[in-house]
């Protein structure tokens, strides 16, 4: 409870701290929806005439694209200003001040900094699923849909792991500000459906770095298309994987050294 | 002149090799081409879309990521810090201009980014070879090698100078690093980075094949996948290089209007 409290704080501090700069505010606005607009056009483009993406139609493949949007707008709102601060902190050894704070560090540092105009793309991915599900002439069913909602908690759990490892790595290595670059790179690959990727990548990107379980998987759940045992296997995946990043997390935090001692 | 010059590209280089990590970290996320790779074989392995087998489109974003990798700038947000944290005061103290500087930072990174495109390069000549597709998919004429050469040259030169031109825009406003977010979603959908410009309706590519996106990564990458003849290729880098000159043109008023309004914060 305090934690809630505690995280509406920070997310309000956020908010206010980007509201200084409303023309900002605008023009960032513009240009995400530019980039939502630029992921969709290479498949208009490429699916016209009724091609498939290794079975995926073009609504279908719509439907990967929008909980790609809805995942990257958290990825570059929450997930990236968080490590920047934190890799500024470390460089900077005011991460020290932090520390002090009475909470839990690695809430702290995870909850550090958000971008609120990238909630602006929540909306675009609402607008695309919206076209993708009228292109497919059909409504997702309720069980469909919870079970999307089930794996969409998941895909955040992962994405927060995610932050959490890479910051644990800002304590090892001090110049990884562009590892959030890597990140979004290679998040990238998670914009379309899992089937482009065979062999080995496959394999990497459902049980390594598990981008087909955050991007496709809900998508097939809300084409009522995924087997609920997959649903079950995909939880404890993500449950895993928080509790290894925690492990991560405290013996990396238990090695850092302080840059002012 | 060229003592001064080879001065500032030994005083680059040091710096691009003190960076190697980071260089390194910025070439691991060029993935982009790869994964429309991953996406444009699989929709290809029903039917080839155009020209476009699995072959060909191995070739093409493969030459894309070392098109990419080999000619891509970064100073728009350089001189954007410099300008505006007033670091530029430091490089109008030197004894050649800033814009020179800017330029051969750029150029100083090539060898490191060339050496890493040499693994990606054999490793498409190995796959072509294995698939028998590499009698198709890369050029053969040496004459259009050499056309080649000229086109990277010109897409450096573009790419540099675009990244100068809104570079200096950061004189006149704040958000000029918006400016250039907007130019790169364009050059990304337009440039044929995403989706080669052959492959766009028939009614778009006349108007694609002009914009000045084309040429900053298009062209090098066609010639190289021999999508162009001779004649052709040599016309479409009389338009390049009348891009560069233009460019160039607007970068230099761009520079000498700026550099009157700048104020050298906090200087």
């Amino acid at each position: 409870m305090r934690y809630l409290r505690l995280f509406a704080l920070q997310l309000r501090t956020s908010l206010i701290f980007a509201l200084q700069y409303r023309s900002d505010f605008a023009v960032d606005g513009a240009v995400e929806i530019m980039w939502a607009f630029a992921s969709v056009v290479p498949l208009v483009v490429v699916l016209q005439g009724g091609r498939s993406i290794g079975g995926f139609s073009f609504g279908e493949s719509l439907v990967v694209v929008a909980f790609f949007t809805l995942l990257k707008a958290l990825l570059d709102g929450a997930v990236a200003p968080s490590i920047a601060t934190v890799v500024e902190h470390v460089r900077k050894g005011t991460l020290d001040f932090v520390l002090l704070k009475p909470a839990d560090a690695q809430f702290l540092v995870s909850t550090a900094k958000f971008y609120p105009w990238r909630a602006i793309n929540v909306v675009t991915a609402m607008a695309i699923f919206g076209y993708a599900f009228r292109l497919l002439g059909r409504v997702p069913s309720v069980a469909a849909i919870a079970m999307a909602l089930v794996l969409l908690v998941d895909a955040i759990a992962i994405l927060y792991a995610l932050l959490v490892l890479t910051v644990s790595i800002a304590f090892y290595a001090v110049r990884v500000d562009n590892l959030t670059f890597l990140l979004g790179a290679v998040f990238d690959a998670a914009r379309w459906p899992g089937t482009v990727f065979r062999g080995a990548l496959r394999v990497v990107f459902t049980w390594v770095l598990p981008l087909i379980v955050m991007t496709t998987y809900p998508a097939q759940a809300l084409l009522g298309t995924l087997p609920w045992l997959t649903v079950v296997v995909s939880t404890f995946g993500a449950v895993a994987f928080t509790a290894v990043s925690r492990v991560v997390w405290v013996r990396a935090i238990g090695a850092y050294t302080s840059a002012s001692s | 002149m060229r003592r001064v010059l080879g001065a500032l590209l030994r005083l680059s280089f040091a710096e691009a090799a003190a960076y190697r990590i980071e260089s390194l970290i910025w070439f691991l996320a060029t993935t982009m081409p790869l994964v429309m790779l991953a996406m444009f074989r699989e929709v290809a392995r029903e039917a080839p879309i155009g020209r476009f087998d699995d072959s060909a489109f191995v070739a093409y974003f493969l030459c894309t990521f070392i098109v990419r990798t080999t000619t891509g700038s970064w100073a728009s947000w350089q001189m954007n810090m410099d300008i505006r944290d007033g670091t530029l005061a430091v490089r109008l103290l030197r004894p050649v201009p800033p814009l020179w500087s800017y330029a051969t930072d750029n150029l100083a990174a090539l060898p490191l980014r060339g050496v890493v495109c040499i693994p990606v390069a054999i490793g498409m000549l190995v796959y072509l070879g294995q698939n028998g597709g590499g009698g198709r998919a890369l050029a053969h004429d040496p004459r259009l090698w050499f056309l080649w050469l000229v086109a990277m040259v010109g897409a450096f030169a573009l790419n540099v100078l675009t990244n100068l031109a809104i570079g200096c825009l950061a004189f006149f406003f704040e958000s000029s690093l918006k400016v250039m977010d907007l130019y790169i979603a364009a050059f990304f959908l337009l440039s044929g980075y995403l989706v080669p410009i052959e492959v766009f309706p028939a009614t778009l590519r006349p108007v694609l094949v002009y914009l000045p996106f084309h040429f900053q990564l298009g062209l090098p990458v066609e010639i190289m996948t021999g999508a162009h003849g001779v004649g052709a290729a040599l016309r479409l880098l009389a338009v390049q290089w009348s891009y560069v000159a233009a460019t160039l043109a607007l970068t230099v008023v761009l520079w000498r209007r700026g550099l009157t309004r700048f104020a050298a914060f906090g200087g």
